[in-house]
């Protein structure tokens, strides 16, 4: 089982993105779809070898929504800051210390802060401890790194690691 | 009504085009003009969907999803090259 | 197509132009480059995104049948635009660029010592 079907979560997912890619829900395109989500891990395997797990469904689904949510208001937060003047602005570097450290979670991390409140992630430090955020605007840089990992690195934690 | 929000929409996008090749012209530093590579393609993706609802016809999407994919990769081999000096490892 | 469908059309289409406006105008008006990478990274994401959503409400009711390939560009810009910021970030880093606020330290200056080790992936 393990050797057929290497990532069973990718598997459905390409079959997905083959049907949106022709926008055709028939029978022989859900088939070579199919086909080609089977085939493609298979081929794609050396590159990734290890398996990807979800432990808490729940929680993801949670966490898909909090980050939604986040980014609709951090796009209106970063519009009015442009709108604004641009001397009022007050960026930081802030870093944030990791306790995270399976890869995919971090990945996900990195991507979801350069997603929300404000913030890109510049840069993860060689031993994985920390990363290295810039903030558009912060009041108090503490505050700021404790809302990340509180909001968005524990979830990621619970659903990656146990 | 489609047709004036389509009419505004263009003007704003087209606007939002001579902002950023401002900035690719001015630089002043090579991650700005790379930055400014970046949101072109972005904006050239908004341009031909709006294209495509003012003319009616899905073929310009296809255009548009090649756009994100190049975009995507030219951005990347251009920030590798700044890091490494080098493209391929 | 009802009066409603084409307000809300309308609306989209138009928030969706007003934010890839406001996205390239910080890129134009902001300061120096690190906040400069907040503008287009957010604003216009959502801006194309809202445009490729009105896009897909437009081509289900006026073609045949369901139109969701849009989706795969918007969720293709989702996943693509947070890195390309980082990877920018991380480049301006290593250039050592000027900012409004001290750089911190030594950061981004180890990527040439980096152990070809150190890269499991």
């Amino acid at each position: 089982m393990k050797r057929l079907l290497p990532h069973p979560l990718l598997t459905p997912t390409l079959a997905l993105v083959w049907l949106l890619l022709n926008n055709s829900m028939a029978p022989g395109q859900i088939i070579l779809g199919l086909l080609l989500g089977w085939a493609i891990p298979l081929f794609a395997l050396p590159f990734w070898p290890e398996q990807v797990r979800i432990r808490h469904w729940g929680t993801l689904l949670r966490f898909a929504g909090v980050v939604l949510f986040d980014i609709l208001v951090a796009n209106l937060k970063v519009a009015w800051l442009i709108l604004g003047q641009p001397r009022n602005l007050r960026p930081a570097f802030v870093v944030v210390p990791l306790d995270v450290s399976h890869e995919l979670a971090i990945s996900i991390l990195a991507n979801t802060i350069c997603l929300t409140p404000g913030t890109v992630s510049a840069h993860l430090s060689e031993d994985r401890q920390s990363l290295l955020v810039h903030a558009l605007d912060v009041d108090d840089q503490d505050e700021l790194a404790a809302t990340i990992k509180a909001r968005y690195e524990a979830p990621l934690k619970e659903i990656f690691e146990c | 009504m489609l047709n004036i929000a389509l009419a505004i929409a263009f003007s704003l996008v087209t606007a939002a085009f001579a902002l950023t090749l401002w900035r690719l012209l001015r630089g002043p530093s090579a991650p700005d003009r790379i930055l400014a590579l970046d949101t072109l393609y972005i904006n050239a993706i908004a341009l031909l969907v709006l294209l495509g609802i003012h003319l009616g016809s899905a073929l310009y999407f296809e255009a548009a999803l090649l756009i994100a994919l190049m975009g995507f990769v030219g951005t990347v081999a251009l920030c590798k090259y700044l890091l490494r000096g080098d493209i391929i490892e | 197509m009802s009066a409603t469908t084409e307000l809300l059309l309308s609306l989209l289409v138009i928030i969706g132009a007003l934010f890839t406006f406001i996205g390239s105008l910080g890129l134009a008006r902001l300061e120096d480059f690190y906040t400069r990478l907040h503008g287009p990274t957010k604003a216009t994401t959502l801006g194309v995104g809202s445009l490729l959503i009105a896009s897909a409400i437009y081509f289900s009711i006026n073609g045949e049948g369901l139109s969701l390939h849009e989706v795969l560009v918007t969720l293709f810009l989702f996943i693509t635009a947070p890195i390309s910021a980082h990877l920018l970030a991380k480049a301006a880093l290593h250039q050592r660029l000027a900012s409004l606020v001290p750089l911190p330290k030594a950061a981004g200056s180890e990527d040439d010592q980096e152990s070809p080790g150190s890269h499991p992936s």
